[in-house]
């Protein structure tokens, strides 16, 4: 048994599933959104598209599932390549400044989404 | 005549490892590497590398073959050799103690990790423990590994994190007594596999799968414990 602090869930089975998960929702939202750029791409169907709430709350769901997929995928980059073994303490120090910064950077990413969602 | 390439590193005379080349003579016959390997130790006698049973069957001689893991006694020249050369590496990931030689360390520890001995604390019956040939049969394509570790040293996850992923050799032994209906001892034995490393270190590349010289599929097999802990979990 490993211990990691700083992974998404704590575990290697919700991580996993987790990122399983967010992966379809990301997948769903971006064939959507795909969709919806090549049937009208206009300002006033945009608007109209996302005044739904549906759309609100699906947009929402892809940028939390956006925001965990990133951390869990790189939190494994991270702790692959600078691990205290191949890099001694300056691996740990990288690491640690480079994960904070990533959740640093998604929280901004959420809330700021949400209020481009629900402020317009 | 074959091109022979073999890495070659003795840390008390040399300050780095270096190619040696060889000229060989197959004489037109399809050699295995090990042959090879063999006659050139007759040229040059300090070329190090483990060797035992010869065919295939004891995992000694686990090497890199043309950038290809795989057992040097069982692997033919003509599997692997690519416009008349031949380059022989160590086992990639795990540290160099001499020439081909390396140091297995790593790989034992994460083998002793996942307990590979039949746990079962019921009292013993009076002859052996019964299993039925259905339950018997579930641990084919998982009892045969031996160990050579031509699959672990192939697996970019096990070269970052030797030290906390447990790697296919590991993990297919771990389900080899999981998946065994004698062993009382799985729900522990799933709580020591729940953390980011262990098991989840997996990407399923399957790089394993294409160098197991005994055709076995450790994917799967990580596959099989990645579902148990699911059900096991709430």
């Amino acid at each position: 048994m490993v211990t990691a602090v700083t992974s998404f869930g704590r575990s290697g089975l919700s991580d996993w599933l987790v990122q399983r998960v967010s992966g379809v929702i990301l997948l769903a939202y971006f064939l959507f959104m795909g969709y919806a750029v090549a049937t009208g791409g206009d300002y006033a169907s945009w608007k109209a598209l996302f005044a739904q709430t549906w759309v609100k709350v699906f947009s929402l769901m892809a940028l939390l599932s956006l925001a965990a997929h990133a951390w869990i995928g790189l939190w494994s980059v991270l702790t692959d390549y600078l691990t205290e073994r191949l890099m001694g303490t300056t691996g740990n120090v990288l690491r640690i400044t480079l994960q904070i910064l990533i959740v640093l950077v998604l929280f901004v990413y959420v809330v700021w989404g949400v209020q481009i969602l629900w402020g317009y | 005549m074959l091109k022979v390439s073999i890495y070659r590193y003795n840390p008390e005379t040399d300050d780095k490892p270096y190619m040696q080349d060889f000229e060989f003579d197959t004489q037109g016959k399809d050699l295995m590497v090990l042959d090879v390997l063999e006659q050139l130790k007759g040229q040059d006698t300090t070329i190090a590398f483990r060797r035992s049973c010869r065919e295939g069957v004891c995992g000694s001689d686990g090497l890199n073959m043309n950038g290809k893991n795989g057992l040097a006694c069982i692997t033919p020249l003509s599997e692997t050799v690519k416009n008349n050369q031949l380059v022989i590496r160590p086992l990639p990931g795990l540290p160099v103690i001499r020439d081909l030689v390396v140091d297995m360390g790593m790989f034992y520890a994460q083998y002793e990790k996942v307990e590979p001995y039949l746990q079962n604390d019921n009292p013993p019956p009076a002859i052996e423990r019964l299993q039925s040939p259905e339950d018997r049969a579930k641990l084919d394509g998982l009892y045969e590994c031996i160990l050579c570790a031509c699959c672990s040293t192939s697996c970019p996850s096990f070269w970052w994190n030797p030290d906390r992923f447990i790697g296919p050799a590991g993990l297919l032994q771990s389900y080899r007594f999981l998946a065994d209906s004698r062993d009382t001892a799985t729900e522990a034995r799933l709580a020591k596999l729940d953390d980011p490393f262990s098991v989840f270190r997996c990407h399923g590349i399957q790089n394993c799968v294409n160098v197991c010289p005994k055709g076995l599929n450790p994917t799967r097999a990580i596959g099989h414990i990645r579902n148990m802990l699911l059900t096991h979990a709430t």
